[in-house]
């Protein structure tokens, strides 16, 4: 085949691969969004952390503020501790409380930061203190089954 | 008897690590001798072209139908948990992750590595490299570096097609013919796929695959009898071998890459 053709397919050929991996990285995975510039880092304790996981992410009213870095036991205190990396441009009161929520009804677990009103802000490395565990399903249906049984009156004994 | 038993056992044995020193002293061989691969690059570049853009359409089409299978099956499955606007994540992360990979590297295998064991298998009958030697011509130099890394630049890039041509077959299923939300399609798939997590190393595995089938495809025609029936045998020695070593290799990396605490 002649060697200017030859050329033009393979520079093709290349081209179109490249576009496809930009394709992946751009459209398929998020890339261009999943970038969060400068970070600063918070800490949180949580009695219980339920399903959450390393890069799990940060959101204030719903939106992507910062990413889970970390998760360590804390053996003084009986505590999960979770370090995240969230975004310079934010910075939160420092009486914000985090609550572990969980998107949907399987989905998977995040950090929401409900903004309280305090004028001073959170500094870089400083620790939540108003924090709330996640939700564990079972917990919740045993309460639900406690209340129920206390609720209902006693049978009539025979 | 028993000892006739274990004594083809042995040579079996040796015989297989024969060949597999063989391949590796192989390959060091060509890595050295790669240096014209790159100095005349257009030796590369017509094998990038016969190992790369002719199996473009084969990649493309299979990615393609890959696709819409996952697409519909996927679906079906999803849309009984009332979630089948995940059906993007489902199928972007098996795509990315290990179909894109191994099933591109499979049909790189069976499409572009038999030829290549053909080409130089035929060479080898018809003494066309040991005419080469005779002339001073390095035959793994000028034959078999450029053939076997015109394989390795083409596999990560076909494969990447392959699960580009995968994700939009799902999308033109689901999306288009069954009407999941186009906006839940995308952006649950952008959530939950990461750059580096995912994509990067699906592209990881599919560099390995071409090292892998290329070095295989080239040592088999190499090694062959230098008959018409062992030209055959090293091509069916090519599609198996490269088949069971993706398939070995992904289990390996994936055990690695991906151990459920992303």
């Amino acid at each position: 085949m002649n060697r200017t053709v030859l050329d033009l397919w393979v520079g093709v050929f290349v081209a179109i691969g490249v576009a496809a991996v930009l394709f992946l990285a751009l459209k398929v995975g998020n890339l261009a969004s999943a970038n969060i510039g400068e970070t600063y880092r918070l800490q949180a304790n949580f009695d219980n952390i339920g399903g959450l996981k390393p890069r799990a992410p940060v959101k204030s009213a719903g939106v992507v503020v910062g990413r889970v870095t970390e998760i360590t036991f804390d053996p003084t205190l009986y505590v999960a501790v979770v370090r995240m990396d969230v975004d310079k441009r934010y910075v939160f009161p420092r009486d914000t409380f985090a609550t572990i929520l969980t998107s949907g009804l399987l989905g998977e677990q995040y950090i929401g930061f409900e903004v309280g009103g305090d004028s001073e802000m959170l500094a870089a490395g400083a620790t939540i203190t108003k924090t709330q565990s996640a939700v564990v399903l079972e917990k919740l249906i045993s309460q639900f089954m406690f209340n129920k049984a206390a609720e209902s009156p006693q049978a009539p004994e025979q | 008897m028993i000892a006739r038993v274990l004594r083809s056992m042995g040579a079996r044995t040796l015989d297989g690590l024969w060949r597999l020193g063989f391949a590796s002293r192989f390959f060091v061989a060509v890595l050295m001798r790669s240096g014209t691969a790159f100095s005349r690059f257009s030796l590369t570049i017509r094998e990038v072209f016969s190992t790369g853009v002719l199996s473009l359409i084969i990649i493309m089409v299979s990615g393609f139908f890959v696709g819409l299978v996952l697409g519909l099956q996927g679906y079906e499955t999803l849309q009984r948990y009332g979630s089948s606007e995940a059906l993007g994540i489902l199928v972007a992360l098996s795509l990315v992750r290990e179909l894109g990979p191994v099933v591109a590297g499979l049909l790189f295998a069976s499409r572009a590595g038999s030829a290549l064991t053909a080409e130089i298998g035929l060479m080898k009958t018809t003494e066309q490299l040991k005419a080469m030697d005779m002339m001073a011509v390095d035959p793994i130099a000028r034959v078999v570096a450029p053939r076997f890394w015109g394989g390795v630049i083409s596999m990560p890039l076909l494969a990447a097609l392959f699960s580009m041509m995968g994700v939009f077959g799902a999308w033109f299923i689901g999306v288009v013919f069954i009407g999941v939300d186009d906006g839940a399609f995308w952006s649950q798939m952008q959530a939950s796929v990461d750059f580096r997590y995912d994509i990067v190393n699906g592209i990881i595995k599919s560099v390995v695959f071409g090292f892998a089938v290329s070095l295989i495809a080239v040592f088999e025609g190499y090694d062959s009898a230098p008959t018409a029936e062992g030209v055959s045998r090293a091509i069916t020695r090519t599609v198996v071998n490269s088949a069971l070593t993706i398939l070995a290799l992904d289990f390996v990396l994936t055990s690695f890459m991906f151990r459920g605490n992303g």
